[in-house]
């Protein structure tokens, strides 16, 4: 049967076809949806991890167990798990395990643009790179069956061109191979130095074994057409060389990326004429090609910034661009903007009006950056905003401590800002932290995390209570406010600021955009109140904007009645239809 | 055949993930070779969005590069525009007439450039502007915006209506199909 499917659930079935028994992941965007696939098949254990390092252990452990695993992440997930990564290196595997990792060329959705195949050459292990949803599906099996060949965690990486584009996937039927039974063994498991020593020199070996698999693999293909011109590329690239060039020139495709073959380049290279490598991003092929005494032309003339195209491969040999037509005036760009009635918003207005210097992190709350909150200082990697605020506190010898906050989600907290909440409570910032507790993990499209109280297939579970965490961390003041009310919001806020001591403020309310947060009746702008003040706008909510008669208006399709910019207007002007804010729930209930 | 390419944008969250389902489905039914580009993440909270199409014998590049479409399906206005670029010469821009503000614009930084589509259809570029949201709302639910846009399509593409409303059947759940047909058909009417 064949049926078009975006890669990542590709992938999924690839893992699935494969006989995977546990998949472990932390959401990350362009992975996501590799898990989101996998949980939709009965026979497969999977499940959110609170970050990528325990998802990569729970993988490991599921190896150990004599099962084919596996765990997914976005690039800098990669970074968490590196720790794992690097040392399953020595120890292999019993059922194959395959590590995903999803690239995002263009940062459509990252706060950096770093190429994971530098991981696969540091820690030694095998990597693929599919260029379309069939190789997906059958790299996705590939992979383990090198995982158990070689004795190594296998990589599979993937890009968001790759993870996020449809292509047609021929399926075949789900194939669990014999669980392997579980045998002491110290020598392969226990990685102290004695044996990691005794271990270093098998992986080494492996490496040339694997080199030597690369020579003739089948996923490392040549298609021959012209000669005067040769292409080494991979994945997405090699589909934007074939739309430019089609066979007019000849490809070396690589399917594997780690380690790279030797004779086959130097063969390649023998048979053509000018030698380019396509690669986006860093030039790690190119690298390896002159490393070996191959003479290629790769950075000098192809970008390492951003997503590569058929244009831009073609502009890259010289090619006139497409006839296009373009209005002169120029369109306003569109930003991804906090939706009507996140409950972000309210909590950030109050940051915003009090001036305080507010560390961020990663998540839907980074938009608090944007104009006109311009709310956020910084944001760095998952959790860096608690830690890095007793930092600050730390060096400033205490004087920004009662101006200073940091934000954090609650399942970025459960991540890796435990930790650092830590640190404060253990070497004393009076640091106030502010958990913004939506009560899913947004950005990524709404995955459960640990405080949610539901698993990954929607099941209930354990709903660990972050008052409670916050407390058994080492933090006596921990208090709860409803960022709907912009005043008791305030008062905590200051309070906390105020205080000598480490506070958390968990910010409650969940995400707007769940399907069990019914919205409430739009507000309404009484036009004779009205004063043209534009306090409200300072809110940057997108259902509120200036009418032509100069007074505010709503947008009653989009507004969701959350009540915060009625609560800002100094004349009253703001009129809820027909619910008041007496109705909304209280703050501590509404996460259940 | 040479590779075809069609652009289907918007803002996000109004719904272009189920118009490129049904033009994936109807595409793949006539036997194409296709593939489909979506970002999702950070750039689906309320910014523009983009979707690429590609059908033909033998698709390599999943994306849409600028005088490469032959239609812009746009659901707001000046997305429309911002995205003309990639219609190739003779190609023709299908939008909805409904405005959605760019917070740019609400904040007072920039102004909505209302003439804009006109600027386009001056310099030659056959625009197609429905009131997509009204068709839909007539059909029973503002989200069918999307399939009134397709219907819209369908008048200037090559597959027959029927082939459409097959697909249109396999793509969207039983209940809401009879919804989905009317608002194709009145998309598809719309302008004759």
């Amino acid at each position: 049967m064949k049926e078009l499917m975006i890669g990542n659930a590709a992938v999924a079935r690839g893992l699935y076809e494969a006989g995977v028994q546990v998949v472990s992941s932390y959401p990350g965007t362009p992975s996501t949806e590799i898990t989101e696939f996998s949980a939709t098949y009965d026979e497969v254990y999977c499940e959110w991890a609170p970050n990528e390092k325990v998802a990569m252990e729970a993988a490991f452990g599921a190896s150990l167990q004599g099962v084919r695993s596996a765990c997914c992440m976005k690039h800098v997930g990669l970074n968490v798990a590196a720790d794992p990564l690097f040392t399953l290196s020595y120890t292999g595997v019993t059922g194959g395990l395959v590590v995903c990792v999803a690239d995002d060329p263009g940062m459509h959705s990252s706060q950096n643009e770093q190429d994971s195949r530098h991981y696969a050459v540091a820690a030694k292990v095998p990597m693929l790179e599919p260029a379309d949803s069939q190789e997906c599906k059958d790299f996705a099996k590939l992979a383990f069956e090198i995982s158990e060949q070689f004795d190594t965690p296998c990589m599979l990486r993937m890009c968001t061109r790759i993870a996020h584009a449809q292509s047609v996937v021929e399926l075949e039927e789900r194939v669990v191979p014999e669980k392997k039974p579980y045998v002491k063994n110290p020598q392969k498991f226990i990685m102290a130095p004695a044996n990691a020593i005794a271990r270093h020199p098998f992986v080494e070996e492996r490496t040339e074994k694997l080199r030597a698999y690369a020579e003739t693999a089948p996923v490392n293909r040549v298609e021959m057409g012209g000669t005067d011109i040769g292409i080494i590329t991979s994945g997405t690239c090699y589909q934007y060389c074939k739309e430019v060039f089609g066979d007019s020139v000849s490809i070396l495709k690589l399917g594997m990326l780690n380690p790279l073959p030797v004779e086959k380049i130097r063969e390649f290279a023998g048979k053509v004429g000018k030698l380019y490598v396509v690669e986006e991003l860093d030039g790690v092929i190119e690298s390896h090609c002159r490393s070996i005494g191959v003479d290629v032309i790769g950075k000098e003339r192809f970008s390492a910034l951003g997503e590569f195209s058929q244009k831009s491969i073609a502009e890259a040999f010289g090619m006139e661009p497409k006839e296009t037509v373009t209005a002169d005036t120029q369109v306003p760009v569109r930003p991804p903007v906090m939706c009507s009635g996140c409950p972000h918003r309210g909590l950030y207005y109050v940051l915003a009006k009090n001036k305080l210097t507010v560390l961020g992190d990663i998540g839907c709350y980074t938009l608090g950056m944007a104009p006109p909150l311009c709310a956020l200082d910084s944001t760095l990697c998952m959790g860096a905003s608690i830690s890095g605020l007793h930092g600050f506190n730390k060096a400033s010898g205490g004087e920004t401590e009662n101006k200073t906050v940091c934000v954090i989600g609650d399942s970025t907290f459960m991540h890796s800002g435990m930790t650092g909440l830590a640190n404060v409570a253990y070497n004393g910032s009076n640091s106030t932290v502010i958990i913004l507790d939506n009560s899913i993990t947004g950005m990524t499209g709404h995955q459960q995390n640990p405080t949610t109280g539901y698993n990954i297939k929607g099941d209930p579970a354990t709903k660990i209570n972050l008052e409670a965490l916050c407390h058994a961390l080492g933090i006596e003041r921990v208090r709860v406010v409803d960022p709907y009310d912009l005043e008791g919001t305030e008062k905590a806020v200051l309070e906390e600021l105020a205080v000598e001591a480490p506070s958390v403020i968990i910010s409650r309310r969940p995400c707007v955009l769940l399907k069990y947060v019914k919205p409430k009746a739009p507000v309404a702008v009484n036009k004779d109140k009205c004063r043209s003040c534009k306090r409200c706008m300072k809110l940057g909510c997108p259902s509120i904007h200036m009418d032509a008669d100069g007074k505010a208006g709503i947008d009653n399709t989009l507004c969701v009645g959350c009540g915060v910019c009625e609560q800002l207007c100094p004349f009253g002007a703001i009129e809820h239809t027909e619910a008041t804010m007496a109705e909304l729930p209280p703050a501590q209930s509404v996460a259940q | 055949m040479e590779t075809k390419g069609i652009v289907i944008c918007g803002v996000g969250g109004q719904g272009s993930l189920l118009a490129s389902k049904l033009l994936g489905r109807v595409l793949v039914n006539e036997g194409y070779d296709i593939k489909v580009s979506e970002v999702h993440g950070m750039s689906q909270r309320g910014g523009s969005v983009i979707t690429y199409v590609r059908y033909g014998d033998k698709v390599y590049s999943p994306v849409v590069q600028s005088g490469e479409a032959e239609f812009v399906i746009s659901f707001e206005r000046i997305e429309a525009a911002r995205y003309a670029h990639l219609l190739k010469k003779g190609g023709i821009i299908i939008t909805n007439t409904q405005r959605v503000d760019p917070m740019p614009v609400i904040t007072g930084a920039a102004q909505y450039p209302e003439e804009i589509l006109g600027e386009l259809t001056a310099k030659g570029v056959q625009v197609e502007a429905i009131d997509a949201l009204t068709l839909a709302q007539e059909a029973g639910s503002a989200k069918a915006v999307n399939i009134v846009l397709m219907g819209q399509l369908a008048r200037h593409f090559h597959i027959d209506y029927d082939k459409w409303i097959a697909a249109l059947e396999q793509t969207v759940k039983p209940k809401f199909v009879e919804l989905n047909k009317k608002a194709f058909r009145l998309g598809y009417e719309s302008g004759k």
